[in-house]
């Protein structure tokens, strides 16, 4: 599986392509919660359709850091430049950028009173102001992509975590994101169901996505990834093309950390 | 099906489901886990059948069996059964039926009240019922009817004459403060949590001062404050009216307790439901319309509902300041000589109205507990 779709990965295809301008831009941001230092000197380009996985130990800073990029954290030095928007405290700046980045959560969080086809449309009807009917129709074609149009009328309860999971994937695909954010989408499901996730965001992945995403499936990163980047301490320690990354790891930290998640 | 099949018969993987057996499903079952359980438990239920048996019989009998329906006073009632306060007297209660109802609303006005009964249950029909055919007509219709109530019962327009509010009375009045008390009392409570919980210190500094001390003073002291103190605080001469005067009190009061109720339902929402919704790029409030709300409101149903149910009960404190609501009004009944002595009956009568109605209140917020219930 992995192989096929790393032989599938036409690694030239947005990296090749110097033309276009970055979608992301971050340039020295630091983050603090009260006294601590979270984040600290973070620079990083990305460039539309790159696919970026962050890793590092809990409590290195990459949760925060994506958090950033739509604002459900505010920074407090530094700029942070998303699609040409710079991100300050401007609420109307923040929302438009929301509207294009999606966002996928470890704990799913899909709204438990909508069912999962008003889940999907509650965005495009009230933020982009599409007609009902037209956003339902986008919704069932989404949930086709995730392979769940028959959960449609359930509500978010009454499905297993991957099948939750899949629904807030094309949650947010339905508002039609530049960019989607991962947010460990795999940590909460149990063995069985993160299969059925990552071959949604692999699909996801080739159709061409901007995508970032804070995961610990290696085998991910292999197959979709255009750069891995190394979080501790809330510094980005390394980041390398993904093959590079895990045989020839630069920093003794990276090579610890690697040691230690692929030898359980 | 049969019991003593051996389970070995079946290959790993293709055992069928079986019907359970007698001794965990049933009447039997269910009398063995829940009456019988332990020696203990077997004496308890033998105590309650007992208690039970002493107790419904005689209540009936006085209730219903020796009771009298038509007499023209105490002395012609008593008479009437095999001895005197052998059963309850309910001609008493008929005698003063539409005092209790209407108080002193004057006879050829009546039917306002009776028509404005009528709008009410028209009102709280597409509130109370979402699949009500022409629902969303009727919520118009909700929006104009306090007005069109204020303007049916207090009259003094549109060629209705006026009728003072110190005529109003009995269940009517109760009426009068419990649903203005509820219908304003939410929107306002709902408000004054939002306040709270805003990040906006002055607003929540404002709302929890006014919390605080609505909540920290005795509603009879509002009470007191709305109908002696006030004059001295509004400018002289503006006459305001009591039963307004009440109506704002008994209103901000219960907003004050909804406020801490729905406060602790919007702490009870995961902080993924905010994200998700503000990463999504709802604005403040459509997110907290569209998904922070329903799924509070839902949480908070019952402590909304039980501060509901208090509010209607603490109507009858309006006693104090000299209105007069069903509870007034039967005590006012039994001085009359006449008939004193049947306060049994009186404050039966009272006591079963009330529960009644707040019986009715518990019930339909079980059940729209258990409709909005989505499964988890």
């Amino acid at each position: 599986m992995a192989n096929e779709t790393q032989s599938a990965q036409p690694a030239d295809e947005s990296q090749g392509s110097e033309d276009s301008k970055p979608i992301i831009t971050i340039r020295d941001m630091h983050k603090w919660y009260g006294e601590f230092h979270v984040l600290k000197n973070i620079n990083l380009e990305v460039a539309p359709k790159e696919r970026i996985v962050i890793c590092g130990p809990s409590g290195s800073g990459k949760s925060t850091l994506i958090r950033c990029i739509n604002r459900l954290e505010e920074h407090q030095q530094g700029t942070i430049d998303v699609d040409g928007t710079e991100l300050t405290g401007d609420l109307k700046n923040i929302e438009k950028i929301r509207s294009e980045v999606g966002m996928v959560f470890q704990h799913f969080n899909l709204f438990p009173h909508l069912t999962v086809l008003e889940n999907l449309t509650l965005g495009p009807i009230w933020v982009r102001k599409t007609p009902k009917a037209q956003a339902e129709e986008a919704a069932m074609m989404y949930l086709e992509r995730v392979k769940i149009p028959e959960q449609a009328s359930k509500f978010p309860g009454q499905l297993s975590g991957g099948q939750q999971q899949r629904v807030a994937i094309a949650r947010s695909l339905c508002m039609n994101p530049r960019i989607m954010l991962f947010d460990e989408p795999t940590s909460a499901l149990d063995p069985e169901m993160i299969k059925e996730v990552l071959d949604v965001m692999i699909e996801l992945a080739e159709s061409g996505m901007t995508m970032l995403c804070v995961t610990h499936e290696m085998g991910f990163a292999t197959a979709v990834a255009h750069r891995v980047i190394f979080m501790d301490g809330g510094e980005v320690i390394e980041q390398n093309e993904p093959r590079e990354f895990f045989e020839n790891p630069q920093h003794d930290r990276t090579k610890l950390f690697l040691s230690q998640i692929l030898s359980h | 099906m049969k019991l003593k099949a051996n389970t070995q018969e079946f290959e790993p993987g293709t055992h069928p489901d079986w019907k359970a057996p007698i001794a965990t499903s049933g009447p039997i079952a269910w009398m063995r886990d829940n009456l019988f359980s332990s020696p203990f438990n077997v004496i308890l239920t033998l105590l309650a059948f007992w208690f039970l048996w002493t107790i419904i019989p005689p209540i009936i009998d006085w209730a219903v069996i020796e009771s009298v329906w038509n007499a023209t006073d105490r002395r012609d009632c008593w008479a009437q059964m095999s001895e005197p306060e052998a059963g309850a007297c309910w001609a008493f209660i008929q005698s003063r039926l539409s005092l209790f109802i209407y108080g002193f609303y004057p006879e050829p006005e009546r039917w306002r009240v009776n028509l404005c009964f009528i709008g009410l249950v028209l009102f709280l029909l597409p509130i109370l019922w979402d699949k009500c055919p022409g629902r969303k007509v009727l919520l118009w219709y909700c929006i104009a009817f306090p007005f069109i109530a204020a303007w049916l019962l207090v009259g003094g327009a549109l060629g209705l004459p006026r009728v003072p509010t110190n005529e109003f009375g009995g269940i009517m009045l109760t009426f009068i403060i419990g649903v203005t008390g509820i219908f304003f009392s939410l929107p306002i409570g709902i408000a004054l949590a939002l306040g709270r919980t805003s990040n906006m210190p002055a607003l929540s500094i404002l709302c929890v001062i006014f919390i605080e001390f609505i909540r920290g003073v005795p509603l009879i002291t509002l009470l007191f404050v709305a109908s002696t103190m006030l004059n001295y605080f509004l400018p002289p001469g503006t006459t305001f009216d009591l039963l307004m005067r009440v109506l704002i009190m008994v209103t901000l009061f219960s907003a004050a307790y909804i406020a801490e109720v729905v406060r602790g339902g919007l702490q009870a929402i995961p902080r993924g439901q905010y994200e998700a919704a503000d990463a999504m790029g709802l604005t403040y409030w459509q997110a907290t319309r569209l998904i922070i709300l329903p799924q509070t409101l839902k949480i908070s149903i019952p402590g909304i509902v039980n501060t509901f149910i208090g509010l209607y009960k603490d109507t009858t404190l309006v006693i104090i300041i000299g209105m007069l609501d069903p509870l007034g009004i039967g005590r006012a009944a039994l001085a009359d000589a006449e008939w004193s002595g049947l306060a049994r009956e009186v404050y039966l009568f009272i006591a079963v109205f009330f529960f009644l109605c707040c019986f009715g209140m518990s019930r339909y917020s079980l059940y729209l507990e258990k409709k909005l219930h989505t499964g988890h």
